[in-house]
């Protein structure tokens, strides 16, 4: 099921059959993909046209996992509440989200936040990424019909989110960065343990390289396959590892520094073409392998770092967003938008704006 | 190109299609356009040289409440690194904004998004459809005066 | 074999009868252990554990369970579906994989049926797998199972080209059809064993029937027509229980009907592999089942490594390189042949 011979194929149709003399009376079938599919791995359903093997057309339908936060929200009782619905937008990468929104509310509210907690929440976030890349490879190998790289994913995976859980008890959904603060600090045994997974995990990369990326059937299956070139990437809005695939040198990590990512040292992974055009999947996926072992490399420096101190100290008790109008204990959103703030930050699909 | 610079040229280039601004004291500087010059301005900002705004992050739909709605345009420009915020207000009772997406293709679903949540009307989109809730759905759940309704083809809807 | 039965019971139909149930003896448990088998071998190739509940020792009785629990299942034929081709479907796929059976010599003393032309046989009515795959995707009316059934069609019959065509190597080796005949042929040490004769012809024929097979069978990187992540099951997607089971039986029966022929062309057959030393019938039957497993084995060893070919890429294989090598090997066997004959 790929686009990329249509026209050579159909160039070769024959359109009448031979001896018969009459034309062949061919139709495209429309399948409907999803909401179930095994490879839709969520609730996406895609109409798709196809004209024998070969897809002509397809019209998304995206709407099945909407599941109202914004609406939700406008009835959170204060600013604090709404971080576990931004758990929930992506769950495999719930500590991005988290990052992402509290990050936009302490610009709004001009809340200077403590060095331990900037690291912590890197380690976190740069953490999630992997979780988040991890699953995108492996469901990503298992699309194509390789499903050991899959479980070993999840093998690897298991081990972040044992890190998770001894951190904030949770293991998928974690309510952990706060306005101003973290929910609990690390133990002490944090550090050790992060350290000890950027030992064990180098090793697995290069794994999953040797037996999917490099693999020949693999690379036959993407490279040159659904090349999306890199302005037509930017006019799209694309960003994130779908971008860097595209050849565009781009992260926000580096291109326009939130938090402490600064202070770090690491590179931008872009698709070169490697294996066959500059932008199509094989770069995409290969990308966001090599955005694994970037990430290994900022928590390696950021757990190395990691300063002492208090993570709760900066977590405001009250949250007043109108820095000039009367303080007032409680804040809805509701009535009407009194200051409007949103931040970028560079999550594992893409950027995000909250 | 910092925020001032950029509202001085917005202004000398469409001086009636430039409303307000408030580049001082916000988080994120803004102009406001009017909505029938929409399209223009994001051409310019794209097209022209000293601007070169490539890439539309966000674009977003807000009830401003007391009768006003809102298209919020965020521009980043990758090559010169400099970003600008775009307001269009517009009144309720006629929410028509110009469509973007045949600028920046970003637009087209977050302006089917603004279309489905806020009810607001971009003319001149390719496929103004709804994109998150369902075809036959009544009004449009992020206004601030919505009110959930009871029945939705006769199955209750919980919140 | 069939001489005894003979002499025992006094009753040609009923020998003929018992002589077609007795291969069943082996594909129903085999089936059962294969499938059992199959996950313990992803398991522990991925870092799981597999079955370990069922029965106790590492799950042994899970395949049991499952068949037990598919014999219980409610009988369901989709609405639309074409009730008798959808009925019948699953029969024949099991009567393909199953007839092929009556040719493979299991041992020295016995094979189901004695023909001259076995090899001839076995390739011809394994065909007749094709149409009940078509039949099950077309009488489901389901567009996945159509499109499974067109996939397997398309690709059954571009890899029967390779297979005839490597098997045609060996023939024109040992100058017969008849299993039996194949295997007594290669009696004695390993090196008679015919993969490596000719050398290396007939070791890349064996490299060629093996792929070929695989796609013959749908095992990875050429199951196609059933890859679970596209068409979801392919032309077995509509199916439940019983006939469910019945498709899966036949892709087990399938699966080791390719390898007991991989065995016999290539591997010595029922052939001890120390010559004279532990052969005998019994033994014969032991060094040929435990061939086949291992066979199976690198089959499911495959299945768990690769990723999936895509349809254009799984044609261009079997038309543009497994075929023209096949025919280069018939080409390199002949003359060899020739010129050793003179």
């Amino acid at each position: 099921m790929d686009a990329t011979l249509t026209e050579v194929e159909k160039g070769r149709r024959p359109t009448t059959i031979p001896g018969l003399g009459r034309a062949l009376r061919t139709e495209e079938m429309v399948i409907s993909m999803g909401p179930q599919h095994p490879s839709t791995h969520g609730v996406l359903r895609l109409d798709i046209v196809v004209d024998g093997e070969i897809v002509a057309d397809v019209i998304p339908r995206i709407g099945y996992l909407h599941r109202c936060f914004e609406k939700h929200c406008e009835h959170m009782a204060n600013y604090q509440q709404v971080i576990p619905y931004v758990d929930r937008l992506d769950y495999v990468a719930a500590m991005s989200n988290e990052f992402g929104y509290v990050v936009a509310m302490e610009k709004m509210l001009k809340i200077q936040v403590p060095e331990r907690v900037e690291y912590i929440r890197v380690i976190m976030a740069e953490f999630s990424r992997i979780v988040s890349h991890l699953i995108a490879i492996g469901t990503y190998g298992l699309d194509i019909g390789a499903w050991t790289p899959f479980l070993y994913c999840m093998r690897d995976r298991e081990h972040v989110l044992d890190i998770f859980e001894e951190t904030c008890g949770a293991r998928l959904l974690y309510n952990y960065m706060w306005i101003g603060g973290l929910s609990h600090d690390v133990k002490p045994t944090f550090k050790d343990k992060v350290l000890e997974f950027c030992k064990y995990f180098r090793p697995n990369i290069k794994e999953l390289n040797d037996l999917l990326s490099y693999n020949k059937i693999f690379i036959d299956r993407t490279a040159s396959v659904g090349v999306l070139p890199g302005d037509v990437a930017v006019n799209f809005g694309v960003s994130g590892p779908v971008l860097r695939g595209s050849g565009v040198q781009w992260d926000i990590r580096k291109n326009d520094p939130y938090s402490i990512y600064n202070r770090f040292d690491f590179d931008i992974p872009f698709g070169k073409g490697e294996k066959g055009k500059v932008g199509d999947c094989w770069d995409r996926y290969m990308v966001r392998v090599h955005e694994m072992e970037q990430s290994v490399n900022i928590i390696e420096q950021a757990a190395k770092q990691l300063p002492e101190g208090d993570v709760q100290s900066a977590i405001p008790k009250r949250i007043s967003p109108n820095a000039s109008g009367p303080r007032r204990v409680r804040y809805t959103c509701a009535p009407r938008p009194r200051r409007a703030s949103w931040g970028t930050t560079s999550y594992p699909t893409g950027e995000v704006d909250r | 190109m910092i925020a001032q610079e950029l509202y001085d040229l917005l202004k000398t280039t469409f001086s009636d299609g430039i409303l307000e601004a408030k580049l001082d004291g916000v988080i994120d500087p803004w102009v406001s356009v009017a909505p029938d010059r929409i399209l223009d301005v994001a051409r310019f900002l794209r097209d022209d040289e000293r601007t070169q705004f490539d890439l539309l992050t966000l674009l977003s739909g807000v009830d401003m409440t007391k009768g006003t709605l809102a298209a919020v345009y965020h521009l980043y420009s990758m090559k010169r690194n400099h970003k600008i915020v775009l307001k269009t207000f517009v009144p309720e009772t006629h929410p028509h904004v110009q469509s973007v997406a045949s600028i920046w293709r970003t637009a087209d679903w977050q302006e089917r998004e603004a279309f489905d949540m806020y009810g607001m009307i971009f003319d001149g989109h390719p496929d103004l459809r709804r994109i998150l809730m369902p075809d036959d759905w009544d009004g449009h759940p992020l206004r601030k005066d919505y009110q959930v309704p009871e029945f939705y083809n006769g199955m209750k809807v919980p919140y | 074999m069939k001489n005894f039965l003979l002499e025992l019971l006094n009753n040609e139909a009923l020998v003929y009868v018992l002589m077609a149930l007795v291969p069943l003896i082996w594909v129903i448990p085999f089936a059962l252990f294969g499938v059992w088998w199959e996950r313990k071998i992803s398991a522990h190739m991925q870092d799981r554990l597999g079955p370990m509940l069922t029965g106790g020792w590492h799950g042994w009785s899970q395949t049991i369970a499952d068949a037990v629990k598919l014999l219980q299942k409610e009988d369901l034929v989709p609405a639309a579906a074409d009730k008798k081709l959808f009925v019948l479907a699953p029969y024949i796929v099991f009567a393909g994989s199953y007839a092929a059976y009556a040719a493979i010599p299991f041992s020295a003393a016995f094979v189901g049926a004695e023909i001259n032309l076995g090899l001839f046989y076995v390739i011809s009515i394994s065909s007749l797998v094709v149409v009940g795959l078509i039949l099950a995707g077309w009488a489901s009316n389901s567009k996945w199972s159509l499109f499974g059934a067109m996939r397997s069609a398309a690709q059954i019959v571009s890899y029967e080209v390779p297979v005839a065509l490597s098997i045609l190597a060996v023939v024109m080796v040992v100058g017969t059809f008849d299993l039996q005949e194949i295997n007594q042929l290669q009696t004695g040490p390993v090196w008679h064993w015919l993969v490596f004769q000719k050398f290396p012809f007939l070791f890349l024929a064996c490299v060629i029937y093996f792929l070929a097979s695989l796609a013959e069978v749908n095992r990875t990187p050429f199951d196609l027509p059933e890859s679970e992540s596209e068409l979801v099951a392919g032309y077995h997607t509509e199916y439940s229980g019983m006939r469910f089971a019945l498709m899966y039986l036949a892709e087990y029966a399938n699966m080791f009907a390719v390898s007991a022929i991989v065995v016999t062309l290539f591997f010595g057959g029922w052939n001890s592999p120390f010559g004279e030393f532990l052969s005998g019938p019994w033994w014969g039957l032991f060094w040929f089942l435990g061939k086949g497993l291992a066979v199976i084995f690198v089959q499911i060893w495959l299945r768990w490594t690769l990723p999936r070919l895509r349809v254009d890429q799984l044609t261009y294989i079997g038309w543009k390189v497994l075929i023209p090598f096949s025919f280069a090997i018939i080409l390199g066997v002949g003359a060899w042949v020739l010129a050793a004959g003179q």
